[in-house]
């Protein structure tokens, strides 16, 4: 079975998504690029309200109105060997629906409300399973059995005529898996699954994502704002923040030299059980500020620590690489300017902020 | 199920029992007895023979609990629903007359509603803030804001004018006494359509909105999202997901259909001159006709009852979120 394992399944190159409002243009993504390859694990983090969702919406076209793509390019590499720009697809149309639940599948933050409250878990499996493969009801009923048996729901041939309201919600996201798995995807994009579940189930159900994986060799798009799943799950990393990559890279790189000032806050700003006592934990200064609100140059600059004046607030920092495929999108790092900022020319260490009071 | 469904049966007839002696209170409330009114108006054609013999058959000596049991017992047992004193004649002949004429127009009515407004509340949602939702909503408060009555002399008016149809009533003169043929038939539907649109007007105006908002509710769901993102083609999504979660409210609102199916639109059925029965309650309260008036409570009350019943039981079919317990 194993295809090139080095393959680039998905990539995503500076995909804008707005959303015309009345009120104004809401740029939830003004810029991102990733890029997954098969059976690899890729987490994109963030704040809330960093437009992690919407990108990940993005690729699957599922996008709620007024939003809608502007720009960009997202790159699949079908089954067949062919590759096609998501991007350019109709959402509506034929094509777009051939790759959703077959190619691609999703998973979302609530199971409570992401599965019908009036059809039974069986039925939406074996929809989705019907959509795409040229079997009969009799043989979907079997597989949703099979799938459920899978993904760890006990009395699994029972529970296919459960409605989700009789269900856990660690259960309701395993059969949300379920349906995400009917048809083998090559990418299962993850919205958050875990954040409205209980620690317990949480690594429960991280635990089913990773064995999942490793058995098919699927790749996974991971969406959370909870850095110690990253460490857990990841193989590479996208920070965002305000609809932007800040910065990517494998997971050690990240999290052992992150150079974003905004990365370095992030891993700042976790709890540590052997810190010592009494000592303050570091919180990033102030908010996302408001979508209509977005600070020209780098739209850090009003947080960030290093702050350059005159440079930071003017200059949109493009995206410089410091090694690897690790690149950052920082005024800081930019070659030139390197040579010009004597201060940016060593980045100051991560630890230079730990315990400091606001 | 089965077990719901029979226990919701066995709490009807307690039910139907505190309905029974409210609507005959109701009958005793005007003041005066109604022989006393009935004598007043007709003098010379009642001699004393009659006026002792209906005294004795209704019990109006005796004290309101046994009225009340020979009247309940008579409904029961026999169903005698007493007589009515304006018309002369039993009110189970009276009511009966009218029922079917009713039926067919209030479920024809009901049919219309659901048919037009249905539709329409889906596209009304699903294309929210476009040019055709706003025409649309304006189009269903005219409806809702004009009285029917207001409605029905303009479309009697209308149709008299211009379509030179005979209007008023549900038959053409010379149908108005004949025997059922397939003529009579045709000119039923011929006249049906009036009434039907008259009485469905806000009623569609009202489940338009209703509908709509509903639906606006399920869409942003997140159940739509995943539907849709297994591939699910948009029309198959809207209908098998959002738009069945959103009926399932509409069908609550069965229970006031059936009683408004007897005593409501008695106005326009008036203004229309409709043989059904809500013209017959109008005139019988004002006539303080009692058997008749309380006759036609009970059967409203009773209605709604049974629509109780059928909507609660439609419902925890639909929905399985309903718990039978």
């Amino acid at each position: 079975m194993a295809p090139n394992v080095e393959e680039t399944l998905l990539e995503v190159k500076d995909v804008k998504t707005h959303f015309f409002t009345d009120e104004g243009v809401v740029k939830a993504v003004d810029g991102v690029n990733l890029s997954l390859r098969r059976g690899q694990t890729l987490c994109v983090v963030g704040e809330s309200g960093c437009g992690k969702s919407v990108m990940a919406r993005s690729i699957l076209r599922i996008v709620p109105a007024p939003g809608r793509i502007v720009s960009g390019e997202i790159s699949f590499r079908q089954r067949n060997g062919e590759t096609i720009d998501l991007a350019q697809m109709n959402p509506r149309g034929r094509d777009i629906r051939s790759i959703r639940g077959r190619e691609i599948s999703m998973i979302f933050q609530e199971p409570m409300s992401s599965l019908s409250p009036v059809h039974t878990i069986g039925s939406q499996i074996m929809e989705a399973i019907l959509l795409h493969l040229p079997v009969s009801r009799s043989e979907a009923r079997k597989r949703a059995v099979s799938l459920l048996d899978l993904v760890g729901i006990p009395r699994a041939s029972e529970q296919l005529d459960a409605y989700s309201f009789e269900l856990s919600g660690g259960m309701r996201q395993r059969a949300m898996i379920a349906i995400a798995l009917a048809c083998e995807p090559q990418l299962l994009i993850a919205d958050e699954p875990t954040t409205a579940l209980d620690v317990t189930t949480q690594a429960n159900i991280l635990d089913l994502i990773s064995d999942l994986q490793a058995d098919s060799g699927m790749a996974v798009l991971f969406i959370t704002h909870d850095l110690g799943v990253v460490a857990e799950i990841a193989d590479e990393v996208v920070v965002m923040y305000l609809g932007r990559d800040v910065e990517s890279g494998d997971v050690d790189a990240i999290f052992h030299e992150p150079k974003h000032p905004y990365t370095r806050a992030l891993l700042q700003s976790i709890p540590r059980y052997d810190s010592r006592d009494r000592e303050r934990l570091y919180s990033l200064k102030g908010s996302v500020p408001h979508p209509f609100n977005r600070p020209g140059g780098c739209p850090f600059h009003p947080r960030c620590d290093e702050f350059i004046a005159d440079q930071c607030n003017t200059i949109d920092p493009g995206r410089y690489t410091v090694g690897g495929d690790h690149s950052v999108r920082c005024l800081l790092y930019e070659p030139s300017a390197a040579a010009q900022n004597v201060g940016a020319s060593e980045p100051p260490a991560p630890a230079q902020n730990v315990g400091a009071t606001r | 199920m089965i077990w719901y469904i029979a226990r919701r049966i066995l709490y009807l007839i307690p039910t139907l029992l505190i309905v029974s002696v409210i609507a005959f209170l109701v009958i005793q409330l005007p003041p005066g007895d109604f022989l006393a009114s009935l004598i007043s108006k007709a003098e010379e054609t009642i001699d004393q023979a009659q006026v002792d013999a209906l005294r004795e058959r209704y019990g109006l000596d005796e004290p309101i609990y046994v009225q009340y049991w020979k009247w309940i017992s008579g409904i029961v047992a026999r169903g005698d629903f007493g007589d009515s004193f304006e018309w002369n004649r039993p009110v189970s002949d009276l009511i009966w007359e009218r029922l079917g004429l009713t039926m067919v127009i209030s479920l024809v009515t009901l049919a219309f509603v659901w048919v037009v407004s249905i539709p329409i509340g889906i596209y009304s949602a699903v294309k929210k803030y476009t040019i055709g939702d706003y025409i649309v909503t304006v189009i269903g408060f005219i409806g809702l804001a004009v009285p029917n009555f207001l409605l029905a002399l303009v479309l009697m008016y209308v149709a008299f004018r211009y379509f030179g149809q005979s209007v008023g009533g549900l038959f053409s003169p010379e149908y108005i006494d004949a025997p059922w043929t397939l003529g009579r038939a045709l000119d039923l539907l011929s006249h049906l359509w009036l009434p039907v649109i008259i009485l469905g007007t806000a009623g569609t105006a009202a489940l338009i909105r209703v509908m709509r908002a509903n639906l606006l509710d399920e869409l942003s769901k997140l159940y739509v999202d995943a539907a849709r993102a297994r591939g699910l083609s948009e029309l198959r999504l809207l209908f098998k997901y959002p738009v069945r979660v959103a009926l399932n409210p509409l069908v609550s609102a069965l229970a006031w259909v059936f009683p408004a199916l007897v005593s409501g639109s008695a106005i326009t059925s008036i203004v229309l001159n409709l043989q059904t029965t809500g013209p017959l309650l109008y005139r019988s309260l004002q006539a303080q006709d009692m058997y008749l008036a309380g006759s036609l409570v009970l059967l409203v009350s009773v209605l709604t009852i049974v629509g109780t019943l059928v909507s609660d039981i439609l419902l925890a079919w639909l929905d399985p979120r309903i718990q039978l317990q």
